[in-house]
């Protein structure tokens, strides 16, 4: 993607018009749905040092006789509730609330970046590591300074007790993002990196700064 | 007019002291006195000075007054409130002004292990017949500090009862006395190794068989943590002291069911305090201390000179008693004389006794210690006596058991055990020999008969009950009842590990109460594991009448145990019994959660200690198996926390007498057992999904203003931080049992 092709302005307008992501919760399973929530109201998501406090119950689904309460993933308004719904039954993975949910800044960042960098997403649903010399570059000189090219052995990827190199297949650029941790699983497809070439950093930067300072 | 400022700010100090006892400006119009004293303050100079010193001596002698009025009412929470007031003398006051010099052990002031627990070697000095005789002890005790922070109010850690621990076995390698001084709120309750529960479990195990005469005296003695430095040979207390299983607004919070970060109404928590009979009064009629040493006006402070050389006598002849325990009884009578006479003068005994102790006196040292702890609390609870005929029948019963079991194990299996010995010797010998003259001939046969491709045959792994492939299907045996339900749950690991709703007679029919698919273990009652676990038929329950009672008549304790035994059917809320584990015959002690939440008073601590005898009777291994225990029940105060040395007394000695001891943990272990008769064992272990600790989520959070984890207390984290050596499946306790008392008991089972 070159800078033409990015319209930074409507990208940054399109944020400022709308700050929000909206965040659409599906039925888990089918079953009798009782609402906890209705438009308007605010909920949390999950919260606690260790991430062990629930979010605020959305709705009650009942099947086989067991009630279980869903909460709430993120923070937010409820901008919709399937009112029509309420003490009926309802089919597995049906849309039933959405959260209008205010992006933070950081957000914007990641959102924008995901936008402008070229991504390298995962093979197969595995956990990944930085290949041995990719991961000494890096301490030595720093993400942003190791430059990746075709054909290079840039990860491992350890799956059913087996470790098996990925070859980068992309445009020759530099680690700007890393989207996945050592020692966790990564799903098909989900980004693990960020890449962008070496020109197109200053340009990347002054998207991040702009977007510092001008949102609140 | 210095001596008259003096004097003022000396009036002001007692009437600051007197409302913080209160806690209430309203009560002997104090406020008034309060306000006397700002004007008298303000206006030191202003006023006459006849005006001021007569003005002056009336308030010194209202405050003398309200003193007086205000001691002969002391109400419980006011003792707790005298205990934490920050002019209370410390263990430093102590030992600087009773012991004539000291040198503190294992750190000093804030660079310490723990400052909170203080060890120091000190030297206590009396005069006997114009001689001076010196004599050594071991100095052990929590320090609050005047202030100091970093003491953390006397909160041991598990690492300062650790350095207690080894200080304590240093006196015994010295045959120095050791005195305790207990000053503590309670245990600082974390997990971290060496565990608060595991560590005061040890300190307890230690303290059960110390070869030296140990004394404690109580001032604030806060349950478990003052239990870690506790179990002596002659405890005193402080009249203005309290001792107590919990204090008195953890009580009151558990009592009106407040919500974490809530208190307890100020009316309630006076009365909880009242209830739980927390004075040296109430202890020293419960038997649960042997002497109290009387406090000045309103309690001891730093400067009450006088009130030390009290400690300093009354530790001396607590000493001296236990140490003339041990001697002959002419000694001890003309001891009791000297006593009266000293007594009279307030001083320390005039008479020299030796501190230092020769094997039999120590054997006896230890063995009056045992019957002391072992009689604590022997009325407390119902059942369990018997009529004099009654009684008369049993101890023949007993005393035949013991002559059957005795020529059984200690007689014929030694001698067996020597025949066996000398029988592999020779026959050892035999084929070594035989083998070397036929080495040449064997060797020359078996290259002309060996087949090149033949194998040796594989040694066979183990024997037992698994090696000819027997399987116990538990599908077979016991079904939970609640299995009977026709809906679906779900695992709580659900959305970590994605696991399906689980249909519940599945889930406790075949699956045991186990998540098939991440292995979570849902609680099963009971009545499962004394179905499943033990061979079919072989439960022999025994002490069934030994009941729970309400000895400190607990206001609405009564109806709760009423319902407890409509409940469950029980009496109590431990079960003991004989039982099998493929055809291996063991002792039961099971704590279950039906009873009051598995919670140790009284009469469960007596049926432990029965198990242990019986168990060491008939030399078999000893499992306790915790299905659930909220920790010592608070209704019967110090007299279940009594229960912590007691059953770990009776423990080591089942241990020393050659005993296997197997602890179990399931779903929720907490708090006085563990810290004490469950922690001490060499080989825990616990059921997956079950949670081990000292203290729950909600004290942690008060105790150290920190959060915890959500899985704190897991099994996972108490295999990892050391306090258990396995984690075992529902569906394996079985097996698992038998493997271990194979491979712990070996193949002398029974005894060492």
């Amino acid at each position: 993607m070159s800078d033409d092709a990015i319209d930074f302005e409507e990208i940054f307008a399109q944020y400022r018009s709308d700050p929000y992501d909206y965040v659409d919760v599906h039925s888990i399973h089918t079953g009798r749905i009782r609402f906890m929530v209705k438009e308007g109201d605010e909920v949390e998501g999950v919260t606690g040092q260790w991430r062990h406090i629930p979010g605020t119950p959305l709705y009650v689904l009942t099947r086989e006789r067991n009630p279980k309460t869903v909460h709430s993933p993120t923070n937010g308004t409820i901008s919709f509730v399937r009112q029509d719904l309420e003490g009926m039954f309802t089919e597995a993975g049906e849309k039933i609330i959405t959260i209008r949910h205010p992006l933070k800044k950081r957000e914007i960042i990641d959102r924008i970046l995901r936008q402008v960098l070229t991504p390298f997403n995962a093979p197969e649903r595995a956990k990944y590591y930085f290949s041995p010399e990719i991961q000494s570059r890096i301490d030595k000189y720093g993400q942003r300074e190791v430059m990746v090219n075709p054909g290079d052995e840039i990860m491992t990827m350890s799956l059913m007790k087996r470790d098996t190199p990925v070859f980068y297949t992309g445009e020759p650029g530099i680690i700007h993002s890393v989207y996945f941790r050592p020692g966790v699983t990564v799903e098909q497809g989900e980004p693990l990196l960020g890449l962008c070439s070496r020109e197109k950093l200053p340009f990347i930067e002054k998207i991040i700064t702009r977007v510092k300072a001008e949102w609140d | 007019m210095e001596e008259l400022r003096k004097r003022l700010l000396g009036a002001e100090e007692r009437l600051n002291y007197l409302i913080q006892v209160k806690d209430n400006r309203e009560w002997g119009n104090l406020s008034g006195l309060e306000e006397k004293c700002r004007r008298f303050k303000d206006g030191f100079y202003e006023i006459d000075r006849e005006e001021l010193a007569t003005g002056i001596r009336n308030l010194e002698d209202a405050i003398s007054f309200l003193e007086e009025r205000c001691e002969e009412n002391l109400t419980p929470m006011e003792r707790v409130r005298i205990v934490r007031s920050p002019l209370r003398f410390t263990l430093k006051d102590i030992l600087e002004n009773v012991y004539d010099d000291y040198t503190e052990l294992g750190g000093e002031e804030d660079a310490n292990i723990d400052p909170s627990m203080m060890v120091a070697k000190a030297n206590i000095v009396r005069q006997v017949k114009k001689r001076t005789i010196t004599q050594q002890v071991m100095v052990i005790g929590h320090e609050k500090g005047h202030g100091e922070e970093y003491r953390n109010g006397g909160c041991s850690k598990p690492w300062g009862n650790e350095k207690a621990m080894r200080y304590m076995l240093v006196a015994q390698t010295e045959g120095i006395p050791i005195h305790y001084y207990i000053f503590t709120p309670g245990a600082y309750p974390v997990e971290d190794y060496p565990g608060a529960a595991q560590q005061i479990a040890r300190n307890l195990y230690v303290m059960a068989k110390l070869r030296v005469p140990m004394i404690s005296v109580i001032s604030e003695g806060g349950s478990g943590g003052a239990e870690a430095v506790g179990m002596a040979d002659f405890r005193l207390m402080f009249s203005h002291g309290y001792y107590s299983v919990i204090s008195p607004e953890g009580a009151a919070a558990i009592e009106g069911k407040v919500r974490a970060g809530g208190q307890a109404p100020r009316e309630l928590i006076e009365q909880v305090a009242g209830n739980l009979k927390i004075t040296a009064e109430d202890n020293l009629r419960f038997g649960t201390i042997d002497r109290i040493i009387r406090e000045p006006l309103l309690g001891g402070k730093r400067d009450d000179f006088p009130f030390f050389r009290k400690i300093k006598a009354e530790v001396v002849r607590a000493t001296d008693e236990v140490v003339l325990k041990t001697k002959s009884l002419r000694a001890f009578r003309a001891y009791e004389l000297s006593i009266d006479k000293a007594e009279e003068g307030a001083a320390e005994p005039q008479i020299d006794i030796s501190w230092e102790l020769n094997p039999d006196e120590v054997e006896r040292l230890i063995q009056l210690r045992s019957r002391k702890y072992r009689a604590m609390a022997s009325w407390a609870f119902e059942g369990g006596r018997k009529s004099a005929y009654s009684s008369f029948c049993s101890g023949v019963r007993h005393h035949l058991a013991r002559a059957y079991y005795s020529v059984r194990y200690d007689i014929l299996r030694s001698q067996q055990k020597m025949a066996q010995q000398v029988i592999k010797d020779v026959s050892g010998e035999g084929s070594v020999f035989i083998r070397r003259m036929a080495a040449p001939i064997t060797s020359a046969y078996d290259f002309i008969s060996r087949k090149h491709d033949q194998r040796p045959a594989r040694i066979s792994q183990a024997g037992g009950p698994f090696a000819c492939g027997e399987a116990e299907d538990l599908r077979d045996g016991y079904v939970s009842p609640l299995a009977n339900e026709d809906r679906t749950v779900t695992c709580p690991n659900a959305d970590r590990h994605g696991c399906k709703d689980l249909w519940v007679p599945d889930l406790y029919g075949e699956f045991c109460g186990v998540c098939e698919n991440c292995g979570h273990h849902f609680p099963l009652e009971y009545e499962w594991y004394l179905r499943n676990i033990f061979d079919r038929d072989s439960i022999r329950e025994f002490n069934a009448d030994i009941a729970s009672a309400n000895p400190l008549e607990y206001r609405g304790l009564d109806g709760k145990l009423k319902a407890a035994r409509e409940k469950t059917g029980r009496k109590s809320g431990i079960i003991t019994f004989d039982a099998r584990v493929f055809g291996i015959d063991i002792v039961v002690a099971m704590l279950y959660s039906d009873f009051r939440n598995g919670t140790v008073g009284a009469a469960e601590g007596e049926k432990f200690v029965r198990a242990c005898d019986q168990a060491q009777l008939k030399r078999r291994p000893l499992l306790a198996y915790v299905h659930t225990t909220a920790g010592i029940r608070i209704h019967e105060g110090t007299l279940g926390v009594i229960q912590m040395p007691k059953c770990t007394m009776a423990v080591r000695e089942y241990i020393d007498s050659g005993g296997l001891y197997l602890v179990v943990y399931d779903n929720n272990s907490y708090a006085g057992p563990v810290a004490s008769f469950l922690g001490c064992s060499p080989y825990q272990f616990a059921i997956r999904s079950s949670r081990i600790g000292f203290a729950g989520v909600g004290v942690i959070r008060e105790t150290t203003g920190q959060d915890i984890a959500p899985d704190y207390h897991s099994a996972r984290n108490a295999l990892r931080r050391g306090h258990i050596q396995g984690i075992w499946d529902r569906r394996e306790f079985r097996r698992n049992l038998y493997q271990a008392l194979m491979t712990m008991g070996g193949r002398n089972l029974y005894y060492r």
